[in-house]
């Protein structure tokens, strides 16, 4: 399969908070290489503040890096956003926050896909939308905050895939989510993702909420990618990092 | 071993709508054991705690009976005073906090905000407050804890506020800690560390724990008698280790399949290696 | 939206301060047709008279009558007052939105003028305007704005970079939506709120900035009407007809005053989590006066 994303010694860095008159920057990403290829779904697993999220934005063409290269294709990232309008989305962590307090629930899955330009028969879209992400239409009309945390991250995804993407990123799309919903939700994305054939991008803490949806799980530490396996593979990790992640699941039996 | 907390017919309503959020709870937690309480968002976990220090919205009422016996004497959480109150809070009951980014104020540095919670309540100055901060964040195994210290909310990821928030409600050697999903927003090492960390303060320190999380597996580690919630009305209270193997409620059930689900895909990601060696 | 005209309409001070403003402004408006004497007619005979029915709030030094005065004043003060507001705050919003919508070089270019501007103290700075163009309404008017457009675009840009970290913004950044309709949709929706409170909240200093400039004798000359103005005048015969300060003065403080209020209303009303409705549980004040730690519960 060829490669959808492939990312090259990527360096980025921020200025150091505090009194800083000689510009010290501290170093998030330091020399990040992956690739990603077309119809998988990798995993991203780090630490809160390991740079994952940063590393998302700067996939999505929000941030420029300081050194190295972000390719789609062959394409730089922003680049390839532009020619592809709606061919990349996102569904972040924080479903209250993402969406438009003001927008109704038609209002945030109709806006990429005026982005996108292809605006015939809307409403039938949405109505399909939401059967594929299994909601009801009782809440077309519904305001972010009428929803549970549940029905708003669908109301996202329903959003994400609208515009027949190519590559999702999920930047902690379940983290917020209550666990016994967190399986719904991830089977939803399974599914959807083999029926539209997307690629996908994992960025997540949760160890075992990614090994249920990902094909290669990469652990970022300090900036680097320290270890790479494909699911079913893990018991093999070498890096000391990843050994002491996967040694920390704790796991339920009864 | 002696009962700590006891609450009897815990009600709460809301006195705008007279809708009722919590429905007859009832348990108890003794001496240095660990009742976890769980159950999905809106369950009304969270506000059962709250109810009980007292912290609730001033639109909510709470009645019922919440017996807590520390050091010689014996309140009703439910009737004291905001006063009374006051003083337990922090000191004997210590609460730790959702969302630990919001718990801290975003214009005060950490290593002052924790101080001064040691000022206030342990009668140090500023100085053995600073140290004894430092010292509750090498227990929580930070590295580095004089640079965090310094730095302000903002700046420290999510895990490291709440690691801090621990440890603050740590070094006031409380009778009783309440933790309100504390792990919810830790990666894997981060939560493993936590819940060691929990361990050991019931272990050394005697500490008696109300651990509330939506995640069963945090909670099986930690608990000793588990009440699950549901709706704001209890649906299981008792043993833990008994409702894990047994759950005799469908909705018990439910959770806890859910929870399988996910463990069960780790493991076939793991396993896979383990026939290949 | 909904919810802030609903928080809006229940609180009464908010309700009673705009149909207060709405009058007043109404007045304004109006003034050719509702006074009942031409502000600049002189009738040295009939000087300072007191309140009567022919003269609702009596007579100044020159005859005229105080109540027209008022109202014909009312249109120089209040209405220069929203029409500087009003370019203020597009220059506000146009460069704030600029400056914290694409950061970077234009942000920094924007800024570095703004602090330019803001060294200077705003009262001299509006002063010596008005010094080298000379006095008059239309020189204060644009003293006024070149003196506040840099603070207007620092608050501005603020609001605008504490959108821009919404994941909402980020989403339709991702999805390829333009600029504009970012900026319409998002960023200026979201931010209208804040920016009627700056805007309230200014037009109430600005309303004080020209009156005290007439009063200084640098707005309007005589024998236009204007409330700082007929406070000058009233200075002058303070200490024979003290009651001359009364109208202009409890006209700017009432409408000033009226504005603070809308201010901190809208402030409010945009705040969903005040509950203003329910009393809150408090000491009793006596009780913690007497050393008695009641909780009282209304």
């Amino acid at each position: 399969m060829a490669n959808l994303l492939e990312i090259k010694d990527l360096e980025k860095s921020y200025l150091k908070v505090g009194v800083n008159f000689g510009g010290s920057r501290v170093k998030i990403l330091n020399g990040v290489n992956l690739t990603i290829e077309a119809g998988s779904c990798v995993g991203l697993i780090g630490e809160s503040g390991s740079g994952k999220s940063t590393l998302a934005r700067l996939i999505m063409g929000l941030e420029k890096p300081d050194k190295g290269s972000i390719l789609f294709e062959g394409i730089p990232a922003k680049q390839w956003i532009k020619n592809n309008k709606g061919k990349m989305s996102v569904v972040f962590q924080d479903y209250t926050a993402s969406v438009n307090p003001r927008y109704t629930v038609v209002e945030a899955i109709a806006e990429p896909i005026y982005a996108s330009g292809a605006v015939k028969d809307l409403d039938q879209r949405i109505d399909r939308l939401l059967v594929k992400v299994g909601l009801e239409h009782e809440i077309k009309n519904r305001y972010p905050h009428e929803l549970s945390g549940g029905q708003l991250q669908r109301v996202c995804i329903a959003r994400a895939i609208a515009t027949n993407p190519r590559f999702i990123v999920l930047d902690e799309a379940i983290s917020s989510l209550d666990v016994s919903v967190q399986s719904q939700i991830l089977k939803l994305l399974h599914r959807l993702r083999i029926e539209m054939n997307i690629t996908y991008l994992f960025v997540a803490h949760d160890l075992q909420a990614v090994s249920h949806l990902c094909d290669k799980i990469l652990f970022l530490y300090q900036g680097q990618i320290v270890e790479e396996l494909q699911s079913g593979e893990l018991a093999m990790a070498k890096n000391q990092y990843a050994r002491d992640l996967l040694a920390s699941v704790i796991p339920f039996e009864v | 071993m002696s009962v700590l907390l006891e609450v009897t017919n815990l009600r709460v309503t809301d006195e705008r709508d007279q809708d009722e959020i919590i429905h007859d709870v009832s348990f108890a937690v003794a001496e240095n054991s660990c009742l976890g309480i769980v159950g999905e968002s809106g369950s009304g976990k969270s506000m059962i705690t709250r109810a009980l220090l007292g912290i609730t919205n001033p639109w909510l009422k709470s009645q019922g009976v919440a017996v807590f016996k520390s050091r010689n004497s014996e309140l009703d959480l439910l009737r004291e005073d905001e006063n009374t109150m006051r003083k337990i809070r922090g000191k004997q009951i210590a609460m730790i906090l959702q969302d630990a980014m919001s718990a801290f104020d975003p214009i005060a540095k950490i290593g002052d905000q924790m101080a001064e919670t040691f000022v206030e309540n342990k009668q140090l100055t500023k100085k053995q407050s600073l140290a004894l901060a430092k010292e509750a964040l090498g227990l929580m195994n930070i590295y580095d804890p004089k640079q965090v210290l310094k730095k302000y909310p903002h700046q420290l990821s999510g895990g490291m506020l709440q690691r801090c928030m621990i440890a603050t409600a740590l070094a006031m050697e409380p009778d009783l800690i309440v933790a309100d999903e504390p792990t919810t927003a830790l990666d894997s090492i981060n939560q493993g560390q936590v819940v060691e960390e929990f361990k050991m303060i019931r272990e050394k320190m005697g500490t008696a724990l109300i651990f509330i999380s939506h995640d069963l597996g945090v909670v099986k580690h930690l608990s000793d008698r588990l009440l699950v919630m549901k709706d704001g009305a209890a649906v299981e209270y008792g043993d833990a280790a008994d409702i894990f193997a047994n759950p005799q409620h469908a909705y018990t059930k439910y959770l806890i399949d859910t929870r399988m689900e996910l463990t069960e895909s780790f493991r076939k990601a793991m396993r896979k290696g383990d026939h290949n060696g | 939206m909904a919810g802030f005209w609903n928080r809006f309409r229940k609180d009464r001070l908010a309700m009673g301060v705009s149909f207060f403003l709405l009058l007043v402004i109404g007045l304004a408006v109006l003034a050719p047709l509702v006074a009942p004497y031409d502000p600049t007619a002189q009738n040295i005979i009939d000087k300072f008279q007191g309140p009567s029915l022919a003269h609702l709030f009596g007579t100044d030094q020159l005859g005229r009558d105080v109540y027209s005065r008022i109202l014909y004043g009312g249109r120089v003060t209040i209405l220069v007052s929203v029409l500087t507001m009003i370019v203020t705050i597009l220059i506000g919003t146009v460069l704030g939105v600029i400056a914290g919508y694409f950061r970077g070089t234009v942000d920094d270019v924007i800024m570095r003028i703004c602090d330019i501007m803001l060294s200077f103290p705003s009262e001299v700075l509006i002063l010596a305007i008005v010094g080298i163009l000379g006095t008059g309404i239309t020189n204060i008017v644009l003293a006024t704005v070149i003196a506040k457009w840099a603070w207007y675009v620092r608050m501005i840009r603020s609001i605008v970079i504490a959108f821009m970290d919404s994941n909402y913004i980020r989403f339709a950044k991702v999805a390829g939506c333009s600029t504009w309709h970012i900026v319409r949709k998002h960023l200026l929706v979201g931010a209208i709120g804040e920016i009627a409170v700056l805007a309230t909240l200014d037009t109430a200093a600005i309303i004080l900035n020209i009156s005290a400039l007439s009063f200084l004798g640098l707005g309007v000359q005589p024998p236009t009407a204007e409330w700082g103005m007929m406070l000058n005048e009233a200075k002058n015969v303070m200490t024979t007809n003290p009651g001359q300060m009364l109208a202009p003065g409890m006209a700017i403080f009432l409408v000033v005053a009226a504005f603070n209020f809308l201010g901190d209303s809208i402030q409010e009303a945009l705040n969903p989590k005040i509950n203003k409705g329910f009393k809150q549980k408090r000491y009793s004040l006596r009780d913690s006066l007497w050393g008695r730690k009641k909780v009282v519960t209304e």
